[in-house]
């Protein structure tokens, strides 16, 4: 197993800190899985992390200028590492003025993901600063855990309102509620609302807009077929909306909401190299 | 549903109705007062004064008058309800609180009757929310019978000048002192803390004095700390405050603020004096 990788340009450099540091107020432990043509941070959907489950998918040509990669065997030519992003976030954080930052697996007293830096200094030699990242091999006969996960057969999709207005909107939930509901319908409406014994609030966004889901959405029933005024809803605990909402430091070039009613909110925020997918399950 | 479609029959159904169109000229003033919970609303023709009492020994009044709001409808002579202040601060916020120029949250606030929930309609770029807020029988707000004729002391200051102390307060005092004298110091704040005591003192021609009226005897009057140290909020939105003590010892501070669009509105807080055993 190899794996070693080279940043060396400034923007492809703070797009890579921006997505990881996203990943990582997402969740304090997640796989890391590399393949020749992407990388992907993996969040399965176990109980301990309240079945909420996170894919998000990194072109790697986009970010790297050098990527090398052999994986477990020729037929499986993949590396899944486990990893808590916090570290890999800290290491790119001293990195972040750096001529060059090369990535490698190595193998210390541990398994480790070695981030060197080279900064800029003074003198004619370059300083270089080196953190060793504890990582897991995660073994071929658990890979099924990680696999893609599937699109939702869902009842509604539909676009984020301004991700701004949004989490404002959620933030002042968060005080009043630990839950709230998300519905929407294929006219384009969406509403966030809360009912507890004090109070209970509505927010009604508007024209937000249906992806048209065509030959590429695994749609069984059709959504020509829907009422287009029927909303489908999922309630869900707001402390992980907000901390999906509050996490981004990608600001998506789309941003959209599945909804298997009463079942799953699925959100996806596309930028043009890192697709971002959040899974919610809904709360009785 | 916009603000501007609500039926006819709903608005009929209202017996209090009050809007604006920058719901920030009602939250700001709000926050000034919120040092509790919970707060008596109390609508005459007039205008909104909202209560917040603590413990029974201070009261925050804030007064919105009628002008004040785009619409303002009352039914009869005076409605009254409690709500809980620090949800309904949650709700008017809604948008998030940032002061971004030129965009502002409009807010139409009705209300049924007794027995009926304070209906807030917020809008903001097209995004209406509605809150439904639990009201409770309105408390008596305490009657502080403070009346200018028992008034000893009085001083107006811009808040400019006192801001600063209040800041700086040292919280590791109990009380906070104040002292007003026809004589030096004039006017003057003290705190007895952990590192020792300060004084700071306001002489009667200084250019923050707007007035300065002394009987002819001082008056040296001890309040607790947790109580007043509250006011700061008061009085970082106003730009000027007068501080009166009467022959019981009790504190008004009222503070002039001008919102948004640079209207008028009052605060005003009334503290009991802290009494203190005598140690033989």
């Amino acid at each position: 197993m190899k794996f070693r990788a080279k940043i060396i340009d400034v923007g492809c450099l703070n797009h890579f800190t921006r997505v990881v540091n996203t990943v990582s107020r997402l969740t304090k432990a997640c796989v890391l899985r590399l393949t020749c043509d992407h990388l992907y941070f993996v969040l399965s959907g176990r109980v301990a992390s309240g079945g909420v489950s996170m894919w998000c998918e990194l072109s790697q040509g986009n970010f790297f200028d050098e990527f090398q990669l052999e994986g477990v065997s020729a037929d499986a030519n993949e590396i899944f590492l486990e990893v808590a992003p916090e570290n890999l976030s800290r290491a790119l954080k001293t990195a972040q003025n750096a001529k060059s930052v090369k990535i490698k697996l190595t193998k210390k007293s541990c398994p480790c993901l070695t981030l060197a830096a080279e900064l800029p200094s003074l003198s004619s030699v370059s300083r270089v600063v080196t953190h060793d990242i504890p990582v897991d091999v995660i073994p071929r006969r658990l890979w099924h855990d990680f696999r893609e996960p599937q699109m939702p057969d869902f009842d509604v999709s539909i676009y984020l309102p301004p991700l701004k207005t949004m989490k404002s909107v959620v933030d002042r939930m968060k005080n009043l509620s630990n839950y709230l509901v998300l519905e929407a319908n294929l006219n384009g409406e969406m509403n966030l609302k809360i009912d507890t014994d004090l109070v209970s609030v509505t927010t009604h966004f508007k024209e937000l807009g249906n992806p048209p889901w065509g030959d590429d959405g695994s749609q069984s029933s059709s959504p020509a077929h829907r009422d287009p005024d029927l909303m489908a809803e999922a309630r869900v605990e707001i402390r992980k909306l907000q901390q999906f909402l509050t996490g981004q430091q990608v600001n998506p070039s789309r941003a959209m909401c599945n909804i298997v009613d009463r079942r799953i909110l699925h959100l996806i925020f596309l930028h043009e190299d890192v697709s971002l997918q959040y899974f919610i399950p809904a709360v009785v | 549903m916009p603000l501007s479609t609500q039926s006819q029959a709903d608005a009929d159904q209202y017996i209090l109705i009050a809007s604006l169109d920058n719901a920030r000229n009602l939250s700001n003033i709000l926050k000034a007062i919120s040092l509790r919970d919970h707060a008596i609303f109390n609508a005459t023709q007039n205008g909104l004064k909202v209560t917040v009492e603590d413990s029974k020994c201070l009261q925050a009044n804030a007064f919105i008058q009628a002008e004040i709001f785009q619409e303002y409808i009352i039914k009869e002579d005076a409605v009254g309800f409690q709500v809980n202040l620090t949800v309904l601060l949650d709700c008017l916020t809604i948008f998030g609180g940032s002061t971004v120029p030129g965009v502002c949250t409009a807010l139409r606030m009705c209300y049924n009757g007794y027995g009926y929930p304070l209906t807030l309609f917020l809008e903001e770029g097209g995004v209406v929310t509605v809150c439904k807020i639990n009201t409770q029988e309105p408390e008596e707000p305490i009657d502080f019978d403070f009346c200018s004729t028992n008034v000893t002391n009085k001083v107006i200051l811009q808040s400019e000048s006192l801001k600063e102390a209040f800041s700086e307060l040292d919280m590791t005092s109990e009380v906070l002192q104040i002292t007003m004298s026809p004589s030096h110091p004039y006017f003057r704040l003290s705190t007895f803390g952990n590192s020792g005591n300060a004084h700071y003192d306001y002489p009667k021609d200084s250019d923050m004095m707007e007035l300065f009226h002394c009987t002819s005897e001082a008056s040296t009057c001890k309040y607790k700390m947790s109580l007043l140290k509250p006011s700061t909020k008061a009085l970082a939105l106003s730009c000027k405050v007068s501080v009166r003590t009467d022959s019981r010892g009790f504190l008004s501070l009222q503070y002039l603020v001008r919102n948004d669009d640079g209207q008028i509105c009052f605060v005003e807080y009334y503290c009991c004096p802290d009494e203190e055993v005598e140690e033989e």
